[in-house]
């Protein structure tokens, strides 16, 4: 039985998330000969440790640690300081600057630990760098739950269908813009309408801006270009358009003429704007789910949908990855 | 030169054969034939279309033969267009100058805009429009969207385009 002792840094819906399905799967993960031993947990204020494991049952009913942290070490500090050879990132995201995940990441991958996450912005700001002191430190960095929540895509790529030459991807990476689209057509609503409702349904946050002015496609597009192909680039060099703009006339005259309007990103050609997806096509997905179309030389046009986000969702991409961790089997170990 | 051609055969065994025996004798290369059935004249007749590569100058040979054979050719014509693509604009596209719009695509040479529907919610709000471009080929269909992108840039327009069926 292989013993890890992993370390969660972030307690908000995601970080909840995590703490659960860890909690769940237990008896499988140990089937797998892996004992996941949850032993610090770290949010804004501050960290909660126990050597031989947190008690889940105590935990969850917590919003936050303030209650139970058993120290004040916050951030980078408390990955430093607490023996883990895996770190959960999962605080909120900032595309601009990539904190404070970025800095949790340096420290975690610095140590020599694993980093799973969930957390777009320090990937979007620093890929190049994190994957490097990844491979300095002869560790791992996944981060499945970046693009498309539970949508298996960077290990489809990754694993799957490794040998096949990628030439693109393109699909629907943001739940809340697709739902809005989806609602408008529907409805025959207009844009501000559809957004209110999302709103009120928890879909889209107070601010939505990130979301439908196309920030959020356009950081997992950087995300995939950086991962799968190689391209090194930088948010600045993604051509962005949101859906702002769209209005319900637009959608009746593509609907009439076999179309549904999808907020798409694409990757290689690194834009983000709303595009006519025909009505059939695979990647027409409705309501808040993600889709994305892999084009390869070898097996064609593979194409996957899922819900691109939610707590025990998001949480389960990142259980993916790592697993994945230890059940790679390195080629020139 | 490609040409598509419209014939109205009879609904008796052997017509279509018949119809392409003159065009296998002036070498013609066929494209397509779209033989519609479900779709009748009201003479009884059966609506078959044909694009072929040929040479122009054996039209007039194959228009007799087909004659000789009792096969009725409805038109025959260059067929210049040879794709199509359906674009969205969101915008003040009327106030933008639409005809201007349509323009910048028909006067390419290589394409036109063969269809277009315009919707107003009101006063000072966008409008919005389907146009469907027809164009020579498939290298002129991305010009014209690149030229709608231009347009759409300098009239600040929102441009929808279909997503691409293949990978780039």
């Amino acid at each position: 039985m292989k013993e890890v002792r992993v370390s969660l840094i972030g307690y908000g819906v995601v970080g909840h998330g995590v703490v659960d399905v860890l909690n769940r799967k237990r008896d499988m993960l140990k089937d797998l000969g892996l004992n996941l031993m949850l032993t610090s947990i770290t949010d804004h204020t501050g960290t909660i440790t126990i050597d031989d494991g947190i008690d889940v049952d105590k935990i969850l009913r917590e919003r936050t640690l303030a209650n139970v942290a058993t120290s004040s070490m916050k951030g980078k500090e408390a990955i430093a300081a607490i023996d883990s050879e895996l770190v959960v990132e999962v605080t909120p995201t900032n595309i601009i600057h990539g904190q404070p995940g970025l800095d949790h990441m340096e420290a975690a991958l610095s140590g020599r630990k694993h980093v799973v996450t969930s957390n777009k912005g320090p990937l979007v700001v620093a890929y190049s760098r994190l994957k490097k002191l990844a491979k300095d430190n002869g560790v791992m960095l996944k981060f499945e739950a970046t693009v498309g929540g539970t949508m298996p895509l960077i290990s489809l790529v990754e694993r799957t269908l490794t040998g096949n030459t990628i030439f693109g991807i393109r699909g629907v990476f943001n739940g809340t813009c697709n739902y809005i689209l989806t609602r408008m057509a529907e409805e025959n609503i207009p844009y501000s309408h559809a957004l209110s409702e999302a709103q009120d349904m928890g879909i889209a946050e107070a601010d939505p801006s990130l979301d439908v002015e196309g920030v959020d496609t356009a950081g997992k597009v950087v995300i995939l270009a950086n991962a799968l192909f190689d391209l090194n680039i930088k948010y600045n060099d993604v051509d962005v358009t949101g859906i702002t703009g769209v209005t319900p006339e637009a959608l009746s005259l593509a609907k009439n003429r076999g179309y549904a309007v999808k907020l798409i990103g694409d990757v290689p050609a690194l834009t983000v704007r709303p595009t006519l997806v025909p009505i059939g096509s695979p990647i027409n997905v409705a309501g808040t789910l993600n889709s994305a179309a892999i084009y390869t030389d070898l097996s064609g046009t593979i194409t996957v949908t899922g819900l691109g986000a939610g707590s025990i969702e998001t949480a389960s991409a990142i259980l993916s990855d790592i697993i994945s961790i230890y059940r790679t089997k390195r080629l020139n170990a | 030169m490609r040409l598509s051609m419209d014939l109205e055969l009879q609904d008796v065994p052997g017509q279509l054969l018949l119809a392409l025996q003159p065009l296998r004798d002036n070498k013609a290369n066929i494209i397509t034939v779209v033989h519609h059935r479900d779709r009748k004249t009201p003479r009884g007749l059966i609506p078959v279309r044909l694009v072929v590569e040929m040479d122009r100058s054996k039209l007039d040979s194959v228009k007799a033969h087909l004659q000789n054979s009792g096969i009725t050719l409805v038109r025959a014509g260059e067929e210049r267009f040879m794709e199509a693509v359906s674009i969205i604009l969101v915008g003040h596209i009327l106030d933008s100058d639409l005809g201007d719009t349509i323009n910048r695509i028909d006067s390419t040479g290589f394409a036109e805009v063969m269809d277009l529907e315009v919707t107003m919610p009101g006063l000072d709000e966008p409008s919005s429009a389907y146009l469907k471009i027809k164009a020579t080929g498939k290298a002129e269909i991305q010009k014209a969207i690149s030229i709608l992108r231009q347009v759409g840039k300098q009239k600040e327009l929102l441009v929808i385009e279909p997503i691409e069926v293949d990978a780039v």
